[in-house]
């Protein structure tokens, strides 16, 4: 009959979640474990080439945190929207039209432009193009309650297919020789780097910070807080949710579009239809994981970093397709999903037995 | 004409699969954005399997099987963990994509073989193919496409005339007065959920064996996205569905006509028209407002028992 | 003697977190009785009866039907045994036709077959005196008809043990008067009858024997002939109450809120609301009756802007209120507090605490684009102590606390806003005596103060003992206003089912 039986909890001690969570990550990791050895492949080796592809050098080190950098930025982006439970899974599309306006500036402004000139008006541009790849959803979200989910999606798709018009078509670069490709920036147009890292890392920490600030001591932050929670509440409060849902998804947008620059400046100096580098779906994760808490997304950022690095390390390194990587990240987050069952409710084994398994 | 319309057909059969197995799903008040995730898993398996075993009956089965997998993760961590419906789906996508990926690495550019090619070439159903202007459209396709009919057709029965479609519908509709009435929650929503993962990964396997029986990595393509919003634009309904999916598969190949025809429009904004076309129809299905196209009153949220 | 038993609970103990909801319960029920199981709101009444239906498992005691031990692991199993359970909130499929509902998780042949089923329908309703449209869909019901529905559903599954949870709460008097007569014909037909129930003169009435709870313990059974109310009352409280709402009269009276033939709409654009006026003074108490989704909800949001008037004007001190906006009110200053029906998902944010909600009122007319919450954690810790609010701190989630404590945040949030107008809306539901009686002298020491306030009630005893005039709703018109001194419950309930208002002062 009912051998497992299942309770709600209340209130588990802090560092009880910590513990679960820590356990569902090895559990993750033990699963893909499973899964390459079933494919023939040794998991130790590959975990420790992982590892070190990571961090095994100070240059790897150096490519880590430059992955980091995109991902904290996008990540930022998708926790403003995903606190107003605005499922914006478009940010794929929104970093293409981020670099797409970004280089549109490096392009047909003049090679003699001042750089820090040149790259406050890219990051303008692509703030604004980002933004207004969200806010088309944003607004039909706000006006008529359309779903979101599949319209931003649909948004990344149209991006792309855009981009890649442009490279095959009236932005190829005529210098290339028939080659589909868009021209390099000029200099003037490429972020500098201090010790082998471009400045975009700067960037990264400054939206940490504005996001941390918007959500916790702005109005518009507890706004939109409000807004994810119940709509019913917000309108009985008087809260303007058209609005709501366009600002915040312009900010959303807006810092999606930023890492469509940094990618088109700093890594490609030009622009490629594959710009956004699944960064905006892994972000999903990263922001997930930390629970939209922006600075624990720091750190869960930097550890997917080490993941996506030590992904392209392990193909080259030992002949093992990168998506090795993807697969631990879906499935980390998939038995973290999981383990938040075990900080809500309390599950015991047999019928009177008061032995309880956490 | 008659033969656009065929090509229509099979380039909606994947989406066709996709939103009947979505449909399913939905039905159970669970929202599964992971079909895009489970039509790669399905499709890299299948062709794996049919490399591997040149067997396009294991095939075939290989890829129902990935796609119920993903589903089964998906099962157990919303119905028996009641994670977020919505983020669980979306990792299965990235999982499924991940795996694909790492599945089909060795494989890319390689064919099917041809014992499989050879399986699911066109073949007329006799009388049925002979009909004027239907039968060169419906019945002179693959056994694939004719699989998809009977899909539909079986889960419309299932659906509106048989007592376990009707517990399903109650299910969807309010779970906690379905589990009052008696009828088995957990295991309606596993064997649905499962069964629509299935279709999904047939709906994969039918672009990597058939379609174009060369591995790629891209094969799926948006079209388990696709799918999610046709299930709303075709209100739950499997026949609806059906169309749906073959007006979409025309969305898609039209531009190859367009290509063909000299119109001189750039290919790739062409190929823009079936994401446009989604998100027009997602617009549009908003403005629903009739009882019988709403979604099932349940979707989305898990169901505790002893929920208070 | 233990055959007779049909439903035999002992101590029965039942937790939720922290929570105890039942603690070694006792309760036996004889085959043919029917059996009234009395107790406040959160006595664990319901608790214990989900138990019966497979709904909750108990954590420890033991279940006997008919003299057997069960174990039930889900609904499916207590329904085998026998067992149905009319819910509170009925569980009903609402795209669903009648006949459709009775049917689903039935063991039955694979295809549906319709026509032997309506027969089947009919034959169990003439049966029991019942009347149910088979075809007709849920959402096209009435409040009464679901229950009737609901009822046929388990005598359908062939119930001989019927549970009913508060089945009168949502009824007219004589909606009761028919159900009572329903329950004794299922006593004849040798059913055992459980109702739960906190209203006394429906255990007097109905039931042959009454065990109380509080608490969430058994703390007797007795024969209702040989039982005092009162002694019942002190049972179900645990000390002497007096259960009388004072009544003030004011002769100040100024006219606060006006509506004047207001017409609101549904979402399928029928009237929800048709043509209402009436008039709220200061000091003053206005109850609004009717069954349920007669137009209450409508009622309340047209006023506080939520929705959408459709004709008509509401006046608050002379300023037409139509057409503008929750946020246009505040910004105008106009000075009215909201009790919405929905605590939770609308009066408040359920994952935030304490001081997040109190900013809701308040950050609109803060300056600038930061957030301020210095003032409004002042004003929390206030109205903690003043209400007596039970919370760890004023920083819990609200959804945390319990349904009395959160009513208070709430109730206590809008009167801090020093309204002139009152809306509240199923103040007490959920509430607990004490609770109740606290919500009704906090509504009257607004009424002393000046502020006229709109009650909309469910408890027509309440309604008539609290209000100064009580309007009755019926498909979203105003069938009468009464003063409630010059009326029986029963010319309310008349009203509710819709006869006007000449037609029982005639009577």
């Amino acid at each position: 009959m009912n051998l497992i039986r299942v309770t709600k909890r209340d209130n588990l001690p802090r560092n009880m979640e910590i513990i679960i969570t820590i356990a569902a990550v090895l559990l993750s990791i033990i699963f893909a474990g499973i899964i390459l050895i079933l494919f023939g492949l040794n998991p130790f080796s590959i975990f420790k080439e992982l590892i070190l592809g990571a961090v095994g050098t100070s240059l790897r080190v150096q490519q880590t945190i430059i992955k980091a950098i995109p991902l904290i930025l996008a990540s930022m982006g998708i926790i403003v929207a995903f606190k107003m439970k605005f499922w914006n899974i478009g940010a794929e599309g929104q970093i293409t039209m981020g670099a797409l306006g970004a280089s549109w500036v490096a392009l047909n402004l003049s090679e003699n432009l001042p750089q820090p000139l040149m790259l406050l008006l890219m990051v303008l541009a692509a703030a604004v193009c980002g933004g207004i790849w969200a806010f088309i959803p944003a607004f039909f979200k706000a006006k008529m309650g359309t779903n979101e989910t599949i319209f931003t999606l649909m948004m990344n798709y149209v991006a792309i297919k855009f981009v890649t018009y442009l490279q095959y078509g009236p932005w190829m670069d005529p210098a290339a020789n028939g080659f589909p490709r868009i021209a390099n920036f000029s200099e003037n147009a490429v972020l500098p780097s201090i010790g082998g890292i471009h400045i975009g890392w700067i960037f990264a920490l400054a939206a940490a910070a504005f996001v941390y600030v918007l959500i916790r001591h702005t109005k518009i932050g507890y706004e939109i807080a409000v807004v994810g929670e119940s709509l019913d509440t917000a309108r009985y409060a008087g809260m303007n949710i058209s609005k709501v849902i366009i600002i915040s998804m312009l900010i959303s947008g807006g810092l999606c579009g930023i890492v469509g620059m940094v990618q088109a400046s700093a890594i490609e100096k030009s622009l490629v239809a594959g710009i956004a580098n699944n960064y905006g779906f892994t972000a999903i994760i990263t922001a997930w994981l930390a629970k939209l808490n922006p600075l624990t997304t720091l750190v869960v950022c930097v550890v997917f970093a080490m993941l996506i690095q030590g992904g392209e390390y392990i193909q080259i390194a030992l002949g093992v397709p990168s998506a090795v990587s993807d697969i631990v990240q879906g499935l980390i987050l998939f038995f973290v999903l999981g383990s938040e069952f075990f900080m809500r409710y309390k599950v015991r084994f047999g019928r009177t037995a008061e032995k309880e398994v956490a | 004409m008659v033969e656009f319309l065929a090509a229509c057909v099979v380039a909606g059969t994947p989406l066709v699969l996709a939103t009947v197995g979505e449909l399913i799903t939905e039905k159970t008040g669970n929202l599964n954005l992971g079909v895009e995730g489970m039509m790669l898993m399905g499709a890299v398996m299948g062709f794996y399997t049919g490399l591997h075993t040149a067997s396009p009956v294991l095939a075939i089965l290989s890829a129902a099987l990935a796609g119920a997998g993903g589903a089964l993760i998906y099962a157990f961590v919303t119905v028996t963990l009641k994670a977020s419906q919505v983020v669980t789906g979306l990792t299965l996508t990235i999982f499924g994509t991940g795996f694909a990926q790492f599945v089909g690495e060795p494989l890319l550019g390689t064919m099917a073989p041809s014992e499989i090619t050879a399986f699911f070439a066109k073949t007329a159903i006799p009388v049925l193919g002979q009909i004027p202007f239907i039968g060169p459209i419906f019945f002179q396709q693959d056994a694939f496409v004719y699989l998809s009919y009977v899909i539909c057709v079986l889960a419309a029965i299932y659906m509106y005339k048989t007592k376990m479609g009707m517990n399903l519908k109650a299910l969807g509709e309010n779970t906690g007065a379905a589990d009052a009435s008696g009828i088995n929650i957990n295991l309606y929503k596993y064997a649905h959920i499962l069964a629509g993962g299935a279709l999904c990964g047939l709906g994969g396997a039918y672009l990597s064996l058939v379609r174009i029986p060369i591995w790629q990595e891209d094969v799926v393509n948006g079209r388990g996205w696709i799918a999610v919003a046709l299930v709303i634009f075709v209100a739950w309904n499997p026949i609806k569905g059906f169309f749906g999916g073959v007006l979409f598969g025309g969305l898609s190949i039209i531009g190859l006509r367009f290509q063909a025809m000299g119109l001189g429009i750039s290919q790739y904004l062409v190929d823009m028209i079936p994401y446009i076309a989604t998100i027009f129809i997602v617009i549009i299905s908003t403005h629903k407002k009739r009882k019988e196209s709403q979604p099932p009153g349940d979707l989305g949220n898990n169901y505790f028992r002893e929920e208070r | 003697m233990q055959q007779e038993l049909a439903i035999e609970m002992k101590n029965i103990s039942k937790s939720f977190g922290p929570l105890k909801a039942n603690d070694n319960i006792n309760l036996s029920v004889r085959e043919g009785e029917i059996h009234a199981l009395l107790g406040e709101n959160g006595a664990g009444k319901s608790t214990l009866m989900n138990m019966l239906s497979g709904i909750y498992t108990p954590d420890s005691g033991t279940i006997r039907i008919h003299g057997s031990e069960v174990h039930f692991s889900s609904p499916k199993e207590s329904i085998k045994k026998g067992i149905g359970m009319i819910h509170q909130h009925f569980k009903l499929v609402d795209v669903m036709t009648a006949k459709e509902n009775i049917i689903i998780g039935q063991p039955a042949s694979i295809f549906v077959r319709g026509k032997a089923l309506s027969k089947k329908v009919k034959e169990l309703s003439d049966q029991y005196g019942l009347d149910v449209d088979p075809d007709k869909k849920i959402y096209e019901m009435s409040v009464g008809e679901k229950q009737t529905l609901e009822i046929i559903k388990v005598l359908y599954r062939g119930a001989k043990i019927l549970i009913m949870d508060e089945p009168t709460a949502v009824l007219t008097p004589q909606e009761i008067k028919k159900l009572f007569r329903v329950i004794r014909n299922m006593k004849e037909q040798g059913c055992a009858v459980v109702i739960i129930t906190h209203k006394l003169n429906e255990v007097m009435e109905i039931s042959d024997r009454v065990t109380v709870l509080r608490k969430g313990q058994s703390i007797k059974t007795v024969e209702t002939k040989s039982v005092e109310v009162s002694s019942l009352i002190e049972m179900m409280v645990g000390k002497k109450v007096d259960l009388s709402i004072e009544k003030k009269q004011f002769t100040e009276h100024r006219p606060l809120l006006t509506l004047d033939e207001v017409t609101v709409l549904d979402r399928e654009g029928k009237n929800a609301l048709s043509n209402v006026s009436f008039t709220l003074n200061s000091h003053e108490i206005i109850g609004v009756a009717g069954v349920a989704g007669s137009g209450q909800k409508e009622l309340c949001e047209s006023i506080a802007g939520l929705v959408k008037t459709e004709k008509g004007r509401i006046y608050f001190e002379g300023e037409n209120l139509v057409g503008k906006s929750p946020r246009d009110i505040i910004r105008l200053g106009i000075r009215m507090g909201f009790i919405p029906e929905d605590r939770l998902g609308m009066g408040l944010v359920g994952s935030m605490d304490i001081v997040h909600n109190l900013v809701l009122k308040d950050y609109q007319s803060q300056p600038g684009i930061m957030l301020q919450r210095g003032p409004c954690v002042k004003k929390a810790e206030k109205i903690v102590e003043e209400l007596d609010i039970q919370t760890p701190s004023i920083y819990t989630p609200v959804q945390k606390l319990s349904g009395g404590n959160v009513q208070k945040v709430l109730l206590g949030r809008e009167i801090d806003s020093e309204p002139k107008v009152l809306i509240t809306a199923y103040a007490v539901r959920g509430l607990d005596i004490g609770a109740s009686y606290k919500i009704y002298d906090l509504i009257n020491e607004q009424k002393a103060r000046g502020v006229g306030v709109l009650f909309i009630g469910e408890d027509l005893d309440v309604l008539m003992d609290l209000c100064d005039k009580v309007i009755v709703l019926c498909h979203g018109e105003i069938t009468g206003i009464v003063d409630p001194s010059k009326v029986s419950k029963e010319d309310i309930g008349l009203l509710m089912t819709g006869k006007q208002d000449g037609e029982v002062s005639a009577s």
